[in-house]
Order: C-alpha cells, then sequence, then structure tokens
C-alpha cells in the first residue's frame, strides 16, 4: 500500500543545512495500522508529509498505492488525495471562512458528490452533531481537531494519515476517536499512518516505530 | 502621550510582516496627491501665463470691435482718445509729431474662399486686412522671419501653414481672394492671443488693408469684423477710459476690449478648466483613502490577536491606538511625498497632452503652493479614513488572545468619537471638493455625488452578499458555490473591492457617455443624405447660374435659404438705442442684451424645418398670404423671446437696411443648434420680405471629397465672391479638437482607474495569505489546479460584474443628468462599449484575482502549512 525508500529530507535553516530525516526506507502493507512514535522535533510529521505527498524528498522515493508519487504532478497527486487519502493535522489546519459541516464536505463536493449526510453523520459520531454551523474560530481545539477528523473520514480513504489524532482531546473522547480509526481500519480495510504520543493509541496499533533525530531506531514489525 | 515613542517604535516594526501590502496602500495614495499636484501645479502655470501675455493676448491696451464700419461719431471718439494719449506723450498740439494713424492700428476680418490658382486648390479662410503697427505687443513669428513686417506694404499675404498643406502650396505660390491676386510671403507660427487648433476650422490669411477694396468681397452682406487698436500712454487706465466711454459706444453696437476685460475671459475659462480636472484628480485620491480606510479595516481584524497580546503585556488602548494611527500617517506621508514626484512629472507632460486648445504658452514649473497643498490633503486623507476602522482597536480586549470573537467580532459599544470620526470624515470630503472647486455650490455637489455614489456602491455591495448568502442554491455546482460563498465569508473583500472598482468604471463610463452624446450631436451626418457642402455669400443675381451649376455636376440641389440682414428699432414701441443711450449705463445694461444690439440674419418661408419645433403660438399655413395692410408675423427661437423678453403677441419693429418693418411674434420656436443646419433666431411668414436686400444660401452633398473639391473649386473661379464650406472637413476639425480636450480629461480620470486598480490589488493582497493557505489546504483534501481556479474565477467575475454593472447604471445617471442640464441636449446611450467595458472589467477582476492565487500551484502543501 505504502512504502518508501531511502527517504531524506534536508532544511535550510539559517543558510545551514538540517537534515530533519535521514535515509528512511519502510514498507506498510495495506489494511495496516502503524503508529509512528519519537521525541519532539525526531521528524515525525516531516515523514507523515512525505509520505502523504505533501512536500517533495530532498532524495529518495515513496510509492503510495502503487504509484510512484514523484511521477506525478501536483495535479495528479491532490487527486490521488482527494481520492484515497485522509490526513489529519497536527494543528488542524481546518478552512476558516467554512464552518465545520462544509469543512467536512470539501473533498467529497470536490469528487462532486452531495454529501450533507454523511458529514452530519460523521460529525455526530465525532460528538459535534450540534456544531455544524460553528466557524473554527467558534471552536475550542479539540472540537476543531475532531472536525479535521471527521474530514479525514469523508471520503472513505484507503489510507488515513493522522499527526496526534488525540492530541487536545480527554481519554473519554480520545478513546471515541480512536475507536473510531480502529473501525474504518477494520470494516473497510483502511491503512492507518498514526503520529502520536498517546501510549493508548500506540498500543492499539499492530506495529511501531520510533524515530530519533530523523531515523528509525526501532520498528515492533522487524 | 508619554507613549508616542513606543508607538512609533511598534509601529515601525508592525510593518515587517506587511511591507508590500503598505507599498501597495502609499502607491494609491501617491498617485492621488500626485494627480492634484500636476494639475493644481499646471493651472497655476497657465494663470501666470496669461498674466504674463495678457498684453499679447489683445496685442494692445484697448481695442473697439463693431460688426460694421465705425460711424463718423465713434471714429470721432477714437480720435480724442488717440489725442489724449498724444497729448500725454508730450505734444500739446495738434497734429502731434507722432502722426495719429501710427497709433492706431485695425484689422478688418471676414470669411472667404481662397484659391490658389498654380494647385487650383480652394478653401474657405478668415481673412484679416491689417493696417497699422499691430500688434503693439507681443510679436508675429513668421516663417521666414521678418516676413510680417516687409508683408505690409506690398500685395503679400502671411498665410497659416494649415492652408499651404490643404490646398498644396508653398510660399511664392500667388492666392487669389475675391477679384485680388496676392504673394503669399510667409506662414505664421505664431501670433498673439493665438489658439492653435483655431487655424484648422478657418486657416486665417492676413493682407495689407491697401489692397482690401481689390478683392470686392465687402459687398453687400458680408459679414465683416472691425477693429481698431489703441496703444495707451502710460498714466491711463484702460479699465477707466473703456468704462468711461461704454455708455457712448453701446448705441454705436461698438463693444469695447481692454486686457483686463480679456484676461478675466480667458482665466475664467482656463481656470475652470483646470478645476474641472482637479475635481477628477481629487477622485483618485478619495479613490486612494478608501484603499487606506479597507486595508486598515482587514488589518485591525487579522491584528485582532496580536493586539490582545499587546494588551495583556500592559498595553493601553491609547498605546495600540497610537501605533496604528503612527503607521497610517506614516503611510500619508510617505505616500504624498511619493506623490509630489510623480505630480511634477506629470506637470512636465500635461503641455504635450493639451498642446493646441491652449492659447498661451505655459513654462511649466513646480508650484510650492500646489505642493504643500497636495501633501497635506495627501496626510490627511490618508490619517482620517484610517481613523474610523481604527478606532475599534481600542476594543479589543485582552481576552481577545484566548478566544477570537467571531466574524466582525469586536461587537463595539456606542463610541461617540465614531461619531466624530464620522462626520469628520464627511466633513474631509465636503471641505476639500470645495477647496478644488473653488467655489461652495459646485464642491457640494461634488461632495454629494460621491456621497451618492458610495452609498450606491456600498449598498450593492452589501445587498450582493446578503443575497448571495441568502439564495446561493444549494444545487448550483459546488465550484461555483464555493467561490460565490466567499463574497460572504468571514475577512471578505466585497465591499472594498466593488467600491474601489465601481468608481473607477463609474468615472470612466461618466466620461464615455458624455463624450459620446457630445460628439453625437455634432455628427451631422449620421442622418442619411444630409447636405455636406454649405454654398453661402450667393447674390440674388447669381442664384439661377449658381443652381445650373449644382445641377450639371450632378449634384442634387437643395432649396435656397434666403438672408436678410437686419436690426432691431424696437420693441413694443421701445427704442432700443434710445433707450440705451437715454439712460444710467445700470439701466441700459440690462435693458440692451446682445440680443437686442445684434444683427439679425433672418429668413421667411412657409414650413417648419425638422431642427426645429413650435413651443408657443401657432406657425403659419402653408398657403399663407399677406393682406394688404397686414402687419407681418414673425417666429422667434426661445433664447432670444426670453433675453427680449417677449412673448406670441408682441411687437417688433426691425430695421432692414434702413426700412422699418413692423411685425407681430405669432409663434416662438425650439431650435435643435447642434445639427449642421441653416437656423434661424427670426423667421418671418413669406409676403414682406422678398424685395429686402438679401442674399442666399444653399445646399448640396457628394459623397466623394475629390467630388467635393473638384466642385468647390469651381464654384471659386466663377463666382468669387460666394463661399462654400465642406461640413465633412468641419467635422473633423471639431472632431479634433474636442478630441484633446477629452484626452486631457481622460489622462486625469486614467489616474483614478490606476488608482481603483491598485487598491483592488491591495484589498485582494490583504486577504491573499489567507487565501493562499485556503487554496493549499483544498489541494491537500484534492482540489486540482482547475478546480481551484474556477473557485477564484467565480468569485471575481461577480465582484467584476457587479461593481461594473452598478457604475454603470449609476453613470448612466450622472451622465444624463450632466448632459441634459449642463450641454442641454438629448442623452442617448450606446450600449455596446458599455457592455464591453462591464466585460473588461470582469476579467480583468479575474486576472488580478486569478494572478493572486498563483502561488497555490506553485508551492507544495507542507510549506505553506507550517508558515503559519
Ligand atoms: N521547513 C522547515 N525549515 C527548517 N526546519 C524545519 C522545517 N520543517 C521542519 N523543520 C525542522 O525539522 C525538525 C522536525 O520537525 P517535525 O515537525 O517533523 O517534528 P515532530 O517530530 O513532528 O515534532 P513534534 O512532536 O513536536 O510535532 C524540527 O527540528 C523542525 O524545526
Ligand atoms: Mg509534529
Amino acid at each position: 500500500m505504502l512504502s518508501c525508500e531511502s527517504l531524506t529530507q534536508t532544511y535550510l535553516s539559517g543558510g545551514k543545512p538540517l537534515t530533519v530525516l535521514k535515509d528512511i526506507t519502510l514498507t506498510v502493507p495495506a489494511g495496516e495500522a502503524l503508529a509512528v512514535v519519537g521525541p519532539s522535533g525526531s521528524g515525525k510529521s516531516t515523514l507523515l508529509g512525505l509520505l502523504a505527498g505533501l512536500d517533495r524528498p530532498s532524495a529518495g522515493v515513496v510509492y503510495l498505492d502503487g504509484q510512484r508519487m514523484a511521477d506525478l504532478s501536483e495535479d495528479e497527486r491532490a487527486k490521488l488525495r482527494g481520492e484515497k487519502v485522509g490526513f489529519v493535522f497536527q494543528t488542524f489546519q481546518l478552512i476558516p471562512t467554512l464552518t465545520a459541516l462544509e469543512n467536512v464536505q470539501v473533498p467529497l463536493e470536490l469528487r462532486g458528490e452531495s454529501s450533507a449526510g454523511r458529514a452530519q453523520d460523521l460529525l455526530a459520531r465525532v460528538g459535534l452533531a450540534d456544531r455544524l454551523d460553528h466557524y473554527p474560530s467558534q471552536l475550542s481545539g479539540g472540537e476543531q481537531q475532531r472536525v479535521a477528523l471527521a474530514r479525514a473520514f469523508s471520503n472513505r480513504p484507503k489510507i488515513l494519515f493522522a499527526d496526534e489524532p488525540t492530541g487536545n482531546l480527554d481519554a473519554s473522547t480520545g478513546g471515541t476517536v480512536i475507536d473510531l480509526m480502529m473501525e474504518l481500519n477494520r470494516e473497510s480495510g483502511t491503512t492507518l499512518i498514526l503520529v502520536t504520543h498517546d501510549p493508548e493509541l500506540a498500543n492499539r496499533a499492530r506495529r511501531t516505530i520510533r524515530l530519533h533525530d530523523g531515523a528509525i531506531i526501532s520498528d515492533s514489525d522487524a | 502621550m508619554t507613549s508616542w515613542p513606543f508607538a512609533l517604535r511598534m509601529g515601525w516594526r508592525e510593518t515587517r510582516a506587511s511591507r508590500r501590502r503598505l507599498l501597495l496602500l502609499m502607491g494609491a495614495i501617491s498617485i492621488g496627491v500626485g494627480a492634484l499636484v500636476a494639475i493644481n501645479g499646471f493651472t497655476e502655470n497657465m494663470a501666470d501665463a496669461v498674466e504674463r501675455e495678457a498684453r499679447a493676448l489683445l496685442g494692445a491696451d484697448v481695442s473697439l470691435v463693431s460688426r460694421r464700419p465705425f460711424s463718423s461719431n465713434v471714429e470721432g471718439l477714437i480720435d480724442s482718445l488717440t489725442q489724449h494719449a498724444a497729448s500725454l506723450a508730450g505734444c500739446d498740439t495738434s497734429p502731434c509729431a507722432l502722426p495719429a494713424d501710427r497709433r492706431i492700428a485695425r484689422t478688418t476680418e471676414f470669411d472667404a474662399m481662397a484659391y490658389i490658382p498654380r494647385t487650383t486648390g480652394t478653401r474657405l479662410v478668415q481673412v484679416s486686412a491689417i493696417e497699422g503697427p499691430f500688434p503693439y505687443y507681443g510679436t508675429v513669428e513668421t516663417d521666414p522671419a521678418g516676413a510680417w513686417d516687409s508683408a505690409r506694404t506690398g500685395r503679400s499675404a502671411i498665410v497659416d501653414p494649415t492652408l499651404l498643406s490643404a490646398l498644396d502650396a508653398r510660399v511664392g505660390d500667388t492666392l487669389a481672394l475675391g477679384e485680388a491676386r496676392f504673394l503669399v510671403t510667409g506662414t505664421i507660427i505664431h501670433i498673439p492671443g493665438d489658439v492653435g487648433i483655431q487655424s484648422v476650422l478657418g486657416p486665417r490669411v492676413f493682407i495689407p488693408a491697401m489692397y482690401l477694396d481689390d478683392t470686392k468681397l465687402l459687398g453687400f452682406g458680408a459679414r465683416v469684423r472691425y477693429e481698431a487698436f489703441l496703444k495707451l500712454e502710460p498714466g491711463m487706465d484702460a479699465d477707466e477710459i473703456a468704462s468711461e466711454y461704454r455708455p457712448q459706444l453701446r448705441p454705436e453696437r461698438v463693444r469695447i476690449r481692454t486686457i483686463q476685460s480679456e484676461r478675466r475671459q480667458l482665466d475664467r475659462t482656463l481656470t475652470q478648466f483646470g478645476r474641472f480636472l482637479g475635481l477628477v484628480a481629487l477622485m483618485a485620491l478619495l479613490l486612494g483613502g478608501l484603499g487606506v480606510a479597507s486595508a486598515v479595516h482587514v488589518f485591525v481584524k487579522q491584528k485582532r490577536e496580536s493586539i490582545a497580546v499587546l494588551r495583556c503585556l500592559g498595553a493601553t488602548a491609547g498605546t495600540v491606538f497610537r501605533t496604528y494611527l503612527s503607521q497610517a500617517l506614516a503611510i500619508g506621508l510617505v505616500g504624498s511625498l511619493l506623490g509630489v514626484g510623480l505630480g511634477i512629472t506629470v506637470q512636465l507632460l500635461l503641455p504635450t497632452v493639451l498642446r493646441d486648445v491652449l492659447p498661451v504658452d505655459v513654462n511649466v514649473r513646480p508650484s510650492v503652493k500646489a505642493i504643500v497643498l497636495g501633501v497635506t490633503t495627501g496626510v490627511w486623507v490618508a490619517s482620517i479614513f484610517a481613523l474610523l476602522p481604527l478606532l475599534k482597536v481600542r476594543h479589543i480586549s485582552p481576552l481577545g488572545a484566548l478566544r477570537e470573537p467571531f466574524e466582525t467580532g469586536i461587537r463595539t459599544p456606542r463610541d461617540r468619537y465614531r461619531w466624530l470620526a464620522r462626520a469628520g470624515l464627511g466633513a474631509s470630503v465636503v471641505f476639500l471638493a470645495i477647496i478644488q472647486a473653488g467655489n461652495w455650490l459646485q464642491g457640494l455637489a461634488f461632495a454629494g455625488a460621491i456621497g451618492v455614489g458610495i452609498t450606491v456602491l456600498w449598498g450593492a455591495a452589501v445587498g450582493l452578499t446578503k443575497a448571495v448568502r441568502r439564495w446561493l442554491p444549494a444545487r448550483a455546482p459546488y465550484l461555483m458555490r464555493q467561490g460565490l460563498a466567499n463574497l460572504f465569508r468571514p475577512a471578505n473583500q466585497t465591499v472594498a473591492v466593488i467600491l474601489a472598482l465601481g468608481f473607477g468604471v463609474f468615472l470612466l463610463s461618466t466620461l464615455f457617455l458624455v463624450q459620446q452624446n457630445f460628439l453625437r450631436q455634432l455628427r451631422f451626418d449620421s442622418v442619411e443624405r444630409r447636405p455636406n457642402l454649405l454654398i453661402f455669400d450667393v447674390q440674388p443675381d447669381q442664384l439661377e447660374s449658381l443652381q445650373d451649376e449644382i445641377r450639371t455636376a450632378g449634384l442634387p440641389l437643395a432649396q435656397a435659404v434666403p438672408l436678410v440682414p437686419m436690426r432691431i428699432e424696437s420693441v413694443n414701441g421701445e427704442p432700443v438705442l434710445r433707450a440705451a443711450a437715454g439712460q444710467e449705463e445700470g439701466d441700459s445694461a440690462a435693458s440692451a442684451t446682445w440680443a437686442h444690439r445684434r444683427e439679425y440674419r433672418s429668413t421667411y418661408r412657409d414650413t417648419l424645418v425638422d431642427s426645429e419645433r413650435v413651443i408657443a403660438g401657432e406657425w403659419w399655413s402653408e398657403d399663407f398670404e399677406l393682406e394688404a395692410d397686414e402687419v407681418i408675423p414673425v417666429s422667434l427661437e426661445r433664447d432670444v423671446a426670453e433675453v427680449l423678453k417677449v412673448g406670441v403677441g408682441d411687437e417688433i419693429v426691425w430695421d432692414v437696411q434702413g426700412i422699418s418693418v413692423p411685425s407681430i411674434i405669432t409663434s416662438v420656436r425650439e431650435v435643435d443648434w447642434a445639427q449642421f443646419q441653416p437656423n434661424f433666431f427670426a423667421v418671418f411668414a413669406p409676403g414682406a420680405l422678398e424685395q429686402a436686400p438679401q442674399m442666399f444660401l444653399t445646399q448640396t452633398r457628394a459623397d466623394d471629397p475629390v467630388v467635393r473639391g473638384t466642385f468647390q473649386r469651381r464654384l471659386a473661379e466663377q463666382f468669387p465672391n460666394v463661399s462654400s464650406i465642406d461640413l465633412m472637413a468641419v467635422q473633423q476639425a471639431l472632431d479634433r479638437i474636442i478630441g484633446r480636450v477629452v484626452a486631457a480629461v481622460r489622462f486625469v480620470a486614467a489616474f483614478s482607474l490606476i488608482t481603483g486598480i491598485i487598491v483592488l490589488v491591495g484589498a485582494l493582497a490583504t486577504s491573499r495569505f489567507q487565501r493562499l493557505r485556503e487554496g493549499v489546504l483544498l489541494k491537500t483534501l484534492g482540489a486540482t489546479r482547475r478546480q481551484i481556479v474556477r473557485i477564484v474565477l467565480a468569485e471575481y467575475a461577480a465582484l467584476g460584474l457587479l461593481s461594473a454593472a452598478v457604475a454603470i447604471v449609476l453613470s448612466i445617471v450622472a451622465g444624463w443628468g450632466l448632459v441634459t442640464f449642463v450641454f442641454e441636449t438629448s442623452f442617448v446611450v450606446s450600449v455596446g462599449p458599455l457592455a464591453a467595458l462591464a466585460a473588461g472589467m470582469a476579467v480583468l477582476t479575474m486576472v488580478v484575482g486569478v494572478w493572486n492565487s498563483r502561488a497555490i500551484f506553485r508551492a507544495t502543501p507542507l510549506q505553506v502549512l507550517r508558515a503559519e
């Protein structure tokens, strides 16, 4: 489903090159649930972005659903994401000028599907049935995070990337959200790639990799 | 006020994040200030030039003008004036050492056909026969130099260069005027009081007066203008003399001109033109102010969080307010200073744009007054426009750092400062308009028009947002819905963009409509088969052979129109001249108007023509026959009747070449003078004037200019006293003059359009980052480039079309008002160009919008989303 070879990412910061990811090679079969853990600044978010095709790596290749990402144009990647990928950002990234409901509808509407029913359903499942018409700035951090999750689910992705999806949630809401993801994984065979500090979540994933200073230092599957 | 240093420091730091945007705002201000500085400076330069060239405008200190040869009475007055001057010059006895005739210059002016035998070219010209040392002031520049003086004695003519090129002639050719022949010895480069383009309408030919009689052109019915020029001695006040002699000259139908009276008139015309352009320039600046206001408005919304943090850290509301006010002041100041540079540059260009329509040589030089006024206005406009949205800053509470209040957010409590700021803003606009217009009424009217324009555009913008929000169909395609919804979503730019675009379009469209209607009324050819060759000064005994000539040439023959020259002797028994002469100056000025004094060239006929209609009384029947002792019925034109204070039933006695002809007014007509047609103030019923001395005018039409030219030539050969004029050529000349004026106005209006575009770009730039993030997020969620472009296009097409449509409707109202009440002609809207303008505006907006979004396609999502 997803694999990468010798993935390296170097940023120029303050004129000096900073290698954030070093030579990462990884294969994730379809239907797997993978947790990525590691200390802050170890490159987890960067890896997630590269795997989802949100950025271009300095070196190395990513294959997503059999497609070599480097071969695709920006538009083709966008299409691919629209059809097969869900993404939850660490900083939520809701569109501030759209209501909660509209935010969740966007991926479906971009594909030309009318979607109010499903979007309402999803929001209800994350506990926001009565916040449909609120703008992101009117929602708490945790509420925004749940809208972001609902949005990521809305297009029934084959693979879901989530950057700390329970970071801002209390234990019980967090639990609901985790259940939701696992359900998706079980029922639709959605591949999950989860960055997390939450041991509870990491435990429920079948496989865990640990990053340190941009390199994989352990892989529970290996 | 202790916090000013901190405010200034913070103000400066705050610019870091948005320098590009600030630069745009400065640009908007500087263009407005530039236009003001340029126009005001140039108007001042024009006034200086008029002052400097005032004496040369007339060429003398005093002149007497009349439509008929001076009577012995008038000659006596001229003599006594000359004597007086001579005595002041030190000659007590008469005749003085200075021969009297050396002190008087005279010109005799009339229209005639000029004919060059070598090239067989003919052209209607303005002949000016010169006698004496004209001009006293200023010099006539000729090519070759010195031709003016040497041509005073021989049979030579100095002509406008346009005549030579029109007739394919050159210096050295022989030129025929009537029955006399002259040698062309030079061309005019510059003559005092000259409006270059005048020569296009009728090129001038200057000949020595001593050969005037040889031309035999001053026969019966010729329209001649006689002018005598006097030079005064130091110590004689021209205007005193003018007011002293005016009462004696008026009954003689002689007008007295002085340098002062010329200057006043010219000054008034030029200053008015300058002020009008100044108002258009002010519009550009106000538009810039609007840009500042809208930017500050959005800016305050965006800065809410950092302002709240500042407040948490202990800054007072006042400090925060001053921080941003200092920014607005800086924008105004720097923008204005840049504007001064721009303005001076433009000022240097203006003489080129206005070439040919200015009667004086303008020396362009920066005007301190205009610069100071421009900078003050610029800073003031930037600050006052920024003030209103800035006042909200004072109400941002520290709590805002925790949770952003929703949308329009800061629910301002009732704030008397806001009312003060509003009043200040309104008062400023009125004040600036009055300063620029130079009088209360026009200033208020202008400010009022701006107020209405802004209100309507504002209303349209708010209406659009509401309507879209309410009625946007849920079934519309998603991309369109998404795009249109941007019009009402938080931090939208709908109002700013519609105001900026709308105002620019409004200006352009109004100018266009006025120009179109103005030109249309001069477009005589719009009516099919209208005659285009006017033949006049035809003597009765020439009429038949002339008509034969037209028939032989195979041209259509129109009915000949008789012209009978006459004056008014009395109105309702009140003698016009005695009334004027016998009364006090003030009374006679009021009672003996131009309409009493002028020479009328009237006609008689049995039917109405299509350029006139009866508005009072009744037209005589077609088979009207004058009874033996019946008073002849006459029909007057409305304006003349108004000035003469007469109506249907009143009696006028006319002096027709010395014979008294009583008449009774039976109808009043309204005449559309704009049509190129022989129209008359007074039309008589047939039956009384047939035997009076008269001339004829006739018309014909030839589509081919070559045919027209050949025919004019044959006429000139066979009937030297008959003049013919090619109306097509007149039309082209008029088009050119009007084109110049319109170009000048457009040139200034373009500033407003540019400001409008800058404000548009600025408004879009304000929300650019937010839009970028949105676009990138959409990309992350699967949107393709096409989809994003469509969303952007839907939004901006709506903005562009709506603002253009509203602006055009507004301009139709404004144009109708101007055309109907100021230019007093009928108003017609040409839909095609206006639709093109609207479409153009929509396209422009869409282009700017897409251009503004281009970064979405360049960046990878992660780069943008990181750059919070
Ligand atoms: N565009 C960039 N330019 C410079 N440095 C960057 C850039 N993007 C990421 N980095 C750096 O790369 C490193 C890894 O960042 P990343 O966001 O992947 O960390 P993370 O593991 O997700 O941390 P956290 O758990 O705190 O979210 C950080 O030190 C960050 O400063
Ligand atoms: Mg991270």
